[in-house]
């Protein structure tokens, strides 16, 4: 698990994306938080990524996950 | 075979969870995610014991106490359809697994309504949202649209003038959200109000680009040019699953006793899918404790 790259793009408004961010610091998964609503380019490179333009996004390693998952971010992360 | 089934893991069926635990019945939880509504709320009230809390950290509370006791979690996956067998229920899910019960709850709550409009299934995540709070901040800059006249569109709208080049709010009936909100919106200057317009169609190729909407009184059509749509025209209960089951309302929810019974026995309802006449949190939740208190009850009845 200590490998794996985790990416959440997220916007502070979104209660989904506190969850998902809660849910893998409970797990102790470390990841990279991007600001979408301040940050054009990582709002551009996740709506790239998803090919999609809702929040959050993650992604493990080249994998992307649109919304909290919790049974496909355990699998991913597993 | 479990002895109770709970489809829907909002405050219902959590609740529901944590009093089926407790009386230690063999039990499974079902459901598409964690907390349900709740997952689009920030600032939450009026539940009991908090004068304030985030609706996410609410959630957490929630989950970390449904977490200590053992029963099967099935988060992520949903029921398509639930179906009466000689022993109780089976249900089927959209990965195709199939879970059998003695009894079930329902408690699969309500979710947005659609439009119903071309372009809508195919864009929605593409520029639509029915998350105005969470996607929101993503359109900042755009043109975009705002479907609906109730307080959550105002809402949306009132946050999207902030931030967005121009928002079209376009609603079927005249304004109906409260004053205080609507007053507000008065001193806009990137907004247009189109009341008793009708929204026809989203428009865009991988992303919207535009909608059609159409006046109601004159029949005259006109595109508006916008990167995003945020559709606010309230909720529908997620009866589908069930609808060939148990006896509904003409608004499509489950029509249950004071005591959580559907019209067949050994299957109970509760929160925001049923016909309880208010929908909140601190309902849903007690109404979930009644649901598996009474379906206990009748596993009791079930050995005598
Ligand atoms: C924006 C907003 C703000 C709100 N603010 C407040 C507030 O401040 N205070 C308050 O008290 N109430 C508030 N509410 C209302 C409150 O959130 C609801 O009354 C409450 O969440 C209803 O709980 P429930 O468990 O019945 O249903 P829901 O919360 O709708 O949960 C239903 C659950 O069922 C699952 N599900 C659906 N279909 C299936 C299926 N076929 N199979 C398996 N699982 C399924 C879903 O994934 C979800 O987990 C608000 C609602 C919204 C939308």
């Amino acid at each position: 698990m200590a490998d794996k790259k985790v990416i959440v793009y997220s916007t502070p408004t979104c209660p989904y994306c506190k969850r998902v961010k809660d849910y893998l610091t409970q797990k102790g998964v470390s990841f990279s938080d991007y600001n979408v609503a301040e940050d054009r380019e990582k709002a551009k490179e996740m709506i790239d990524k998803s090919k999609q333009m809702g929040v959050p996004v993650i992604v493990v390693d080249n994998d992307v996950v649109v919304g909290f998952n919790q049974a496909k971010l355990d699998s991913l992360l597993a | 075979m479990y002895d109770l089934m709970i489809i829907g893991g909002g405050p219902a069926g959590l609740a529901a969870s944590v009093y089926a635990a407790r009386k230690q019945l063999k039990t499974l939880l079902v459901s598409g995610d964690i907390g349900g509504q709740i997952n689009t709320t920030w600032g939450i009230e009026n539940y009991l014991g908090y004068q304030f809390i985030e609706g996410p950290e609410l959630i957490n509370k929630f989950q970390a106490q449904v977490g200590q006791f053992p029963i099967d979690q099935k988060i992520g996956d949903k029921v398509r359809q639930l179906k009466k067998t000689s022993g109780g229920f089976e249900a089927i899910t959209e990965a195709s697994d199939k879970y059998q019960s003695k009894t079930a709850i329902i408690a699969t709550g309500k979710i947005p309504r659609k439009l119903n409009v071309p372009g809508e299934t195919e864009l929605t995540g593409r520029g639509v949202t029915y998350c105005a709070i969470c996607d929101g901040p993503i359109f900042a800059g755009q043109k975009v649209a705002v479907v609906g006249g109730g307080n959550s569109a105002l809402e949306a709208v009132l946050d999207m003038v902030k931030i967005a080049e121009h928002v079209n709010l376009v609603s079927l009936t005249p304004l109906t959200g409260d004053r205080v909100l609507s007053n507000q919106l008065k001193d806009a200057k990137n907004l247009t109000v189109f009341l008793e317009h009708e929204t026809r169609e989203i428009k865009g190729q991988g992303l919207v680009d535009g909608i059609r909407i159409r006046d109601a009184k004159s029949g005259e059509e006109k595109e508006l040019e916008v990167g995003g749509v945020f559709i606010e025209i309230g909720l529908v209960p997620n009866s589908d699953a069930v609808k060939e089951l148990v006896q509904l309302n003409q608004w499509g929810e489950v029509t249950v006793t004071p005591r959580n019974e559907t019209s067949v026995p050994g299957l109970y309802a509760a929160g925001d899918v049923t016909d309880v006449p208010e929908k909140q949190i601190l309902v849903a939740a007690g109404e979930g404790a009644k649901a598996a208190l009474q379906a206990h009850r009748y596993l009791q009845r079930l050995v005598k």
